[in-house]
């Protein structure tokens, strides 16, 4: 065993690829604004530095572990410098705490506290610099900005798309797109993992919050609200509820007492897009035509693939995400009802910042009238709740309402990576036998990896299945397709790592920890629930029979470059 | 040009050119270096072509003492030859005169006494202390200095490899492909200790190992002419005035760590250099020295340039990396090392141009012989940019271990002026001060780290008494406050910080807790700063605050600069005795600082006093003056 005195004590340590690691292993929580294990390391905030038996002073994110190093992590020297580093950030910040998103969770504040500064002897001498709003999905403002870089590396690295970089030098750098352009003239896809790694105020959701508050108020709106897998398991951690449990009913009682007259579960609408994805593919394996399928649910991925593989569009499924499926249902069900002369707006709480994008496409309107009207995150939902003055935690739970309040655990795991796939499998496979639904569970659809294969026999012929989640991986696979190398029938992707519990519109910070706990609270969900397949809602039926009548094509598929003879 | 298919006609090139150069009636070598060429060494090139041009077959009697051939005459663009103080210059060989602060004017009378007949011309020789100095190899300057790696920079047509070859140029790399395992070559230049020149000190020999022994078989041999401090010019004149000699140390490098193709990072402010290596790499490939199968071996070599953008980091290994691969130039974190990954994430051989140009030299006369020259733990010499105010500012190479006091007063001819030395600013933006006390410490890469100093790529900025050590601390600080990259923090807002308080310092408006901040920040700096030139970023202030703390606090608490550099400090005074009270001075204060009586003395107010010194330059009775 090999070992590493830190602080005077022994600590074992195995294959840690950096002292960091191996002192965070320790207990001891060394502070870093720059370093995420899934990340290169970039080295810049030297926060982390530690000093060794001879007064060495070095970071301990890029420092190997070795054998018999004797370090310590707390010495006035050490506690000095990381005071001074942060004064330093400090003193180049925009400091109107009070009024910041990112008050109370931002980690800069929070280390500030925490270290003790109290006073920054240096002026703010930097000049305001314009915030960059252009985006639908994210805004940015530089003058929060302490360039760790985090959001560089993951735009680059993880989604594999590089938006933003470092732009200029010294103390003048920036992060920001390239030749001067604003986010909205850039490839960015909306996903939102900046803002989810950002640790101060610089990147934050383009809030909504204001527009559906008014939504509320208008006496001749009738506001619907869906709400989507994945945020049931994450909005707890905005009230200090335990990582990964089931807050729905809670959610639900705060949104009826902040004025929602109507509250329905995107997994309805998820147990939808299983049984026409179902269909589309099954089509598709027939005639040979268009494969793989690409899923279509994940707004981020669906730009990427127009963005940079435009020959792959056709690929896309038709159908719409279960969030503009929902949409085209409730906006039609308010221009079926007569009697209600009062205008439908449906908003959506999602845990995604790409779907405020979703929303605005061209193909999410029907008869002219925008599906969807606003799209709420996890987050901003959290800051409503909060402004109405409810207490999440001490609010009793009420139910969903129905119709569109029930749904099948396929819907319910929509939320985490590969949770599609094995709800098209369990309708592809059609039997709700718990030793079936096992061994689908099994077949290689669960957990972490980036790309994940599997495949199973329809009828005589093996079905070649992949499931991504991080763009970067996504590009991966699409680039050994195109040359080649690989061939699938069926592919999922989710543009945000481990899929929707991590969305860009999730409560930060997202560690690994939080992860794990989210994708169990999904698991969970579908564990407790009777009906396991979407075919077997029984208010799907009811729906294909009633509303959804000879719409099935309007309502819930894409028609834009799609040609079909029903349409 | 012929492809050279073996070493016997690499051979042959090298002994036609030799007879050539030997055989001709004379050959005028005009300085082609940066600082010559800007002082119009180049029409003077012309006018002498054009002169000899036009009288191909006269006559030359240079008197029976000196030998030379009957051949043709030849002019020839030269690289540096150092002296960049007397610039332009011009040599004359086989005579060996060296004419200084030639005009173009000069021209017709040099080719008429001294070309056609041998006589000197008296004003454009050089002197010192009513000493003159016809021959260039008897001037001081170049007396004292061991020319090594300099040794062609001025002797030879930088633009054409044959005069390169007939100075043995290729031999080392012809005896190391040939007669040499590439193990045996790593093993001589370990063997060597040649230590990098570009500022680290890190052993050569070892890098190449380090590389050779990696298991990936992709590997690049990088060269660093970045040459970013400021004043500093040595790679610069070495890669314009013998540029074939860094070549061949880079294909020896090549050689031993078996590296396919090269790249030569160099900065756009040299345009010169790279033509020069353009031209140079050309002619290697014409003549089979560079391309596929050099010398009718299996042993290939493809050498790119790459121009830098203008960033002082990007002379940082990573960030110089990065650069070339197309990215932003900034350092990262190590390990990976350079010679593990380095260039498109694959082991790199990097090190700076006057490195490679020491690298022939131990080939062709061994290690033995190379650690002869120099320092105990550094061998060889090394070329140092000698500026500010000393008498001869130019280019000089003396072997490791020569004293300051040597470099300064004997090479460099003492202070210029009357004023007395002060201090010598060595290894750049990021290097210490020296003071006289330590005149006589060796300058090696050792003992200079001993004093807080650094060797760095061998820049000597010397100021005498009037120099402003606090000025002198804001001046680096701006320098490396500009060239952050921006990447790490302390860096980044540090040195921002630290020039902020050096501005207020040099503005009046320090205050003593300012100096505990500045060395709290500049400990902070050093401590923590991802990069080496960030680590050493605050290296001026901390040995001007050691060694001149006085004047730091002259300025926060007394508000003076004695030496009156800084403006703001200045107090303009009128001197009762001297003043006749004509108000020329008043009138001509654009702030009415300035108030007396028609013939009485005039007085000044500083608190309106902008510091303009309007006053002083219109008093004709000299009273107004700077207070000391």
């Amino acid at each position: 065993m090999k070992y590493i005195t830190i602080n005077n004590r022994k600590v074992p340590f195995d294959d840690e690829k950096n002292l960091l690691t191996v002192i965070r292993k320790a207990g001891i929580d060394l502070p870093t604004f720059c370093y995420h294990s899934e990340l290169s390391t970039y080295g810049a905030c030297r926060l982390c530095v530690v000093e060794d038996n001879r007064g060495r002073v070095f970071a301990s994110c890029s420092e190997e572990p070795r054998d018999g190093m004797v370090i310590y992590t707390n010495t006035p020297k050490l506690q000095h410098h990381r005071k001074m580093i942060l004064e330093l950030l400090l003193a180049s910040h925009c400091r109107d705490c009070t009024t910041c998103r990112k008050n109370g969770v931002c980690e800069l504040q929070t280390l500030a506290q925490q270290l003790g500064i109290t006073s920054v002897r240096f002026e703010n001498t930097k000049e305001t610099i314009p915030m960059d709003d252009s985006s639908n999905c994210i805004v940015i403002d530089p003058n929060k900005c302490i360039l760790c870089g985090d959001c560089v590396r993951t735009c680059e690295e993880i989604q594999g798309i590089g938006v933003l970089n470092f732009a200029h030098r010294g103390s003048e750098m920036r992060v920001m797109p390239a030749f001067n352009k604003c986010m909205s003239e850039t490839d960015c896809v909306g996903c939102g993992q900046c803002r989810a790694v950002c640790p101060t105020g610089a990147i934050t959701i383009k809030s909504n919050v204001h527009e559906v508050w008014n939504a509320l108020a208008d006496k001749n709106n009738r506001v619907v609200v869906q709400i989507a897998p994945a945020v049931r398991v994450a909005i707890g951690d905005e009230f200090g509820i335990p990582k990964g449990e089931n807050s729905l009913g809670k959610l639900v009682a705060a949104l009826r007492r902040m004025g929602f007259e109507e509250i329905y579960d995107t997994n309805f609408a998820a147990d939808l897009t299983v049984i026409e994805e179902s269909k589309e593919f099954l089509e598709r394996l027939e005639s040979g035509e268009n494969l793989p399928l690409f899923t279509s649910c994940c707004p981020g991925w669906v730009k990427f693939c127009e963005n940079k593989y435009p020959e792959y569009r056709k690929n896309i499924s038709t159908c719409r995400s279960p969030q503009q499926m929902f949409g085209a249902l409730l906006k039609e069900d308010g221009r079926m009802n007569t009697e209600d002369p009062r205008k439908t707006v449906v908003v959506s709480i999602m845990p995604c910042t790409a779907k405020k994008n979703e929303i605005l496409r061209p193909e999410h309107f029907t008869d002219g009238e925008q599906d969807v009207d606003y799209v709420l995150t996890t987050v901003e939902v959290a800051r409503m709740i909060r402004e109405a003055g409810i207490d999440l935690t001490q609010v009793p739970s009420e139910s969903l309402d129905m119709p569109f309040g029930l749904a099948s655990g396929a819907g319910a795991i929509f939320g985490v990576t590969g949770g599609v796939t094995e709800a098209v499998l369990r309708r592809i496979v059609n039997s709700n036998r718990p030793e079936d639904l096992e061994t689908i569970s099994f077949m290689g659809v669960r957990g972490d990896d980036s790309i994940k294969e599997t495949s199973i026999m329809v009828g005589e012929r093996e079905v070649k299945i992949a499931i991504v989640n991080g763009l970067a991986s996504a590009d991966e696979l699409l680039q050994k397709m195109k040359n080649g190398e690989v061939y699938y029938d069926f592919v999922e992707v989710m543009a945000c790592k481990r899929g929707c519990i991590a969305g860009g519109g999730q409560p930060t910070p997202i560690g690994p920890r939080t992860k794990k706990a989210r994708m169990d609270g999904i698991y969970n969900i579908d564990q407790a629930s009777q009906i396991k397949l979407s075919s077997e809602n029984p208010f799907i039926t009811m729906l294909y029979n009633g509303l959804l009548k000879d719409k099935e094509h309007k309502l819930l598929h894409n028609h834009v470059e799609h040609k079909c003879d029903e349409c | 040009m012929q492809k050279l298919e073996n070493k016997e006609m690499l051979n042959q090139l090298r002994d036609e050119n030799k007879e050539r150069m030997e055989n001709s009636k004379c050959r005028v070598l005009i300085c082609a270096g940066t600082g010559c060429l800007a002082s119009g060494s180049g029409e003077i090139y012309e006018k002498i072509s054009e002169l000899i041009g036009e009288n191909p077959d006269v006559e030359v009697h240079f008197g029976p003492e000196i030998a030379h051939g009957d051949g043709p005459m030849e002019v020839k663009k030269s690289g540096c030859h150092g002296f960049c103080e007397m610039g332009p210059l011009m040599r004359i060989e086989p005579l060996g005169v060296l004419y200084t602060k030639v005009k173009l004017e000069d021209c017709e009378e040099i080719f008429e006494k001294t070309i056609k007949n041998g006589e000197i011309i008296d004003r454009l020789i050089y002197s010192q202390n009513g000493v003159q100095y016809p021959k260039q190899e008897e001037i001081p300057f170049y007396k004292k200095q061991t020319r090594l790696v300099l040794e062609n920079c001025g002797r030879i047509d930088a633009e054409f490899i044959g005069e390169a070859c007939a100075h043995d140029g290729y031999q080392a790399f012809a005896k190391a492909l040939f007669e040499m395992t590439p193990q045996e070559v790593i093993d001589e230049i370990l063997e060597s200790n040649l230590r990098g020149r570009g500022g680290g000190g890190f052993q050569t020999g070892y890098k190449w190992k380090q590389v050779a022994r990696q298991e990936e078989k992709i590997r690049y041999v990088v060269c660093n002419g970045d040459e970013g401090d400021p004043g500093a010019f040595m790679d610069r004149s070495i890669m314009e005035g013998d540029p074939h000699k860094m070549i061949e140390g880079m294909m020896i490098a090549a050689y031993a760590v078996g590296a396919q193709e090269g790249y030569i990072y160099v900065r756009a402010e040299y345009p010169l250099a790279i033509s020069r290596l353009k031209q140079a790499i050309s002619d290697a490939e014409e003549a089979g020295l560079l391309g596929d199968n050099i010398l009718g071996t299996d042993f290939s070599f493809h050498l790119h340039i790459n121009r830098g953008a203008g960033a002082f980091v990007c002379g940082e290994g990573s960030a110089l990396t990065a650069s070339i691969e197309g990215n932003r130039g900034m350092p990262r974190v190590k390990p990976p090392r350079t010679v593990e990954k380095g260039l498109f994430e694959k082991p790199t051989v990097l090190n700076n141009v006057e490195t490679y140009a020491n690298v022939p030299m131990i080939i062709l006369k061994g290690a033995q012989w190379y650690k002869g020259i120099g320092a105990e733990n550094s061998p060889g010499t090394k070329a140092f940019a000698i500026t500010g105010s000393v008498k001869n500012t130019g280019l000089i190479e003396v072997p490791m271990g020569t004293t300051l006091r040597e470099v300064i007063f004997d090479i460099g001819g003492g202070i210029k002026g009357e004023a007395e030395f002060k201090a010598v600013q060595i290894g750049g933006p990021s290097g210490g001060c020296l003071v006289t006390p330590q005149l006589d410490v060796s300058l090696d890469f050792d003992s200079l780290k001993k004093m807080g100093a650094m060797i760095g790529s061998g820049g000597l900025v010397v100021m005498d008494s009037n120099t402003c050590m606090v000025e002198v601390a804001r001046f680096f600080m701006n320098f490396t406050q500009n060239e952050s990259c921006g990447k790490c923090v302390p860096c980044r807002e540090g040195t921002k910080r630290m020039l902020e308080i050096l501005e207020r310092i040099v503005a009046g408006q320090g205050k003593v807790e300012d100096l505990d901040l500045l060395e709290e920040l500049a400990t902070m700096i050093t401590d923590t700063a991802l990069c080496g030139l960030g680590k050493s970023a605050a290296l001026p202030v901390m040995s001007t605050l050691k060694l001149f703390r006085d004047e730091y606090l002259e300025h926060v608490v007394d508000k003076k600069c004695k030496t009156g550099t800084c403006t703001a400090l200045r107090r303009y005074v009128i001197d009762p005795e001297k003043c006749k009270g004509c108000s020329k001075c008043a009138r001509n204060c654009p702030v009415s600082a300035i108030s007396g009586q028609i013939k009485e003395p005039f007085t000044i107010d500083s608190s309106i006093c902008i510091k303009c010194g309007a006053c002083e330059s219109a008093c004709p009775f000299g009273a107004i003056g700077v207070e000391n």
